[in-house]
């Protein structure tokens, strides 16, 4: 009777994953399908508490008391220009866990079927990579670890441990001993924290996403070793959803699966190229600059993740509020990569409060800039850069850009004069039609707002 | 039990589910689908409850104490962030004129 009961719910639970996962993908819809996957999650879970011939309950309730309780209180209190590194740091737990089931399943020897020990094994491997993985991946955004470790003969090393491995697990499946179980885990986590560790910077958002679509598949192979329906399609939903997820998302930055985990990004000697010869970079003050802003016809203010860095996005909507009093019209640039992951920016906007239908995205707004008035940048750099369209040699050639260097005029926002993130000299600031205006985002804004409502 | 042939089955057909489920999601939602995903692999959070519920020695239990344990951070951790995330999708007044 229990049986049929687990059963039929591990089936509702699966249909409401999936319609959670199909509205998520809407904007109009997305808020009701966490609720929805959410829902499916509590059915799920309460009904396995009542599968036949369970012990250790006391354990397991402090386990979810324990765990739980971390895990809300981190989530609630992390700043949204943290989220990457809390996905990350979430999924590599998934991964430890599908690891864990793996690991009672491997120590107790091989099973009836040996096919089931290969695919709990197979599991095990890839669960165990995508959580040490994902912990370097957090450890990396976080700024716990803050260089890139690269060395000669790295891919040969990294070749040699994942072969390492396998053979460790082939041993492990076959003979069921315990030392070479543990090898496997040993060299499997010790496989992920090699793999993360030289990926930097811009491909984090790629690298976390395929340990997402990892810990899936690792769940779903899991799932079929505990027989367990729930888990192999949820499991494989994601795994199929996330390697999907990853694909656009290294298309956006226009780089291949392969560059982005066998090579360096920006760090290329002869990366660092100078400015145009003969050109300057021509500075504004803020009161000029209100007033290119306030007499304009049409603004698209495109942001970077040094406005994310200065916390400005709350005060760049008020500015944009203050422009629309004045009549302007304005409109946000979002490049895909904008921030740290992929619609990483359209967040903080949200969560300042920009309405999502004035945000557009690459392929929407491109054709606009040649009508703008003004194209305001604010804290991005490479995203911006021309030479992407124009300079065969850059490294960032053939990377979809804004083509904010298009409008009448362009107001960069920015720091200081050094070079963006990937070390690249960028030409739109020296554009005829470019003013600098330097400072601390938040601070500028703050001092352009103030103008507009002295004019 | 589910033979070999029924979970391939299984695996093909959850597979283009995932794949067709989310093919044209716009950019803006990218990070948020990611991490409602992470949610949903949470799921193993039911496995590592079995695999604790049967367990039989220390070593086990150790094991599947952990697993559960992580499994439900992952589940937790997951639903908060995305939920707090979706929450600030909001839509502007619709009377506002486009460009």
């Amino acid at each position: 009777m229990a049986e049929y009961v687990i059963d039929s719910s591990y089936f509702i639970a699966s249909i409401l994953f999936i319609v959670g996962l199909k509205r998520m993908s809407s904007p109009v819809t997305a808020r009701g399908g966490i609720w929805w996957a959410g829902a499916g999650m509590l059915v799920a879970i309460v009904s396995t508490l009542f599968t036949p011939g369970l012990q250790n309950f006391a354990l397991m309730l402090l386990a979810i008391a324990i765990g739980g309780g971390a895990a809300w209180a981190s989530g609630q209190r992390v700043g949204m220009t943290d989220m990457p590194q809390m996905v990350a740091l979430y999924n590599g737990m998934g991964g430890g866990a599908a690891a864990a089931i793996a690991a009672v399943e491997l120590l107790r020897g091989p099973g009836p079927v040996a096919a089931t020990t290969v695919i709990a094994a197979l599991g095990a491997l890839i669960g165990a990579v995508s959580f040490s993985g994902s912990m370097v991946a957090f450890a990396k955004l976080q700024g716990l670890i803050n260089r890139s470790w690269r060395f000669p003969g790295q891919q040969l090393l990294n070749l040699l441990v994942l072969a390492g491995a396998v053979v460790a697990g082939a041993a492990a499946v076959s003979a069921g001993s315990g030392p070479t179980a543990i090898l496997f885990f040993l060299l499997a986590v010790g496989y992920g924290v090699l793999m993360a560790l030289p990926i930097g910077g811009a491909d984090m958002p790629v690298l976390i996403s395929l340990f997402n679509a990892c810990t899936g598949i690792a769940v779903g192979l899991e799932g079929y070793v505990l027989n367990n329906a729930a888990m192999i399609i949820a499991g494989t939903v994601v795994g199929a959803a996330g390697s999907l997820l990853t694909q656009l998302m290294a298309k956006a930055m226009n780089r291949s699966l392969a560059h982005v985990l066998f090579s360096a990004f920006g760090e290329e000697p002869g990366a660092v190229s100078t400015g145009p010869v003969g050109k300057s970079l021509k500075p504004i003050d803020a009161t000029d600059a209100a007033i290119m802003l306030a007499y304009a016809g049409t603004v698209i203010v495109v942001p970077g993740y040094g406005m994310a860095v200065a916390q400005a996005q709350h005060k760049i909507w008020e500015l944009a509020k203050a422009l629309e009093a004045h009549g302007v019209e304005v409109l946000f640039a979002i490049h895909p990569v904008a921030g740290r992951m992929p619609g990483h920016m359209n967040v903080l906007l949200a969560e300042a409060g920009v309405p999502y239908d004035k945000l557009h995205d690459l392929d929407e707004i491109n054709a606009t800039f040649a009508h703008a008035d003004v194209a305001l940048v604010i804290g991005a750099n490479d995203v911006v850069n021309p030479s992407a369209r124009t300079d065969p040699t850059s490294p960032i050639y053939g990377m979809p850009i804004l083509n904010a260097d298009q409008a009448k005029n362009v107001i960069v926002i920015k720091r200081g004069r050094g070079a963006g993130f990937s070390g690249i000299e960028n030409a739109l600031f020296y554009g005829d039609n470019t003013r600098m205006l330097y400072g601390d985002a938040q601070d500028v804004v703050n001092h352009l707002i103030q103008e507009l409502k002295a004019l | 039990m589910i033979d070999g042939f029924t979970a391939l089955y299984l695996f093909m057909l959850a597979a283009f589910t995932g794949y067709e489920v989310i093919s044209r999601v716009p950019v803006i939602l990218h990070t948020p689908l990611m991490s409602g995903s992470n949610f949903i692999h949470g799921i193993v959070l039911v496995g590592a409850m079995v695999a604790l519920g049967r367990a039989h020695t220390d070593v086990e239990r150790v094991i599947g104490f952990v697993g559960v344990l992580l499994a439900t951070m992952n589940v937790v951790g997951g639903y908060v962030v995305t939920e707090r995330m979706l929450a600030m999708f909001k839509r502007g007044k619709p009377d506002r004129a486009r460009g």
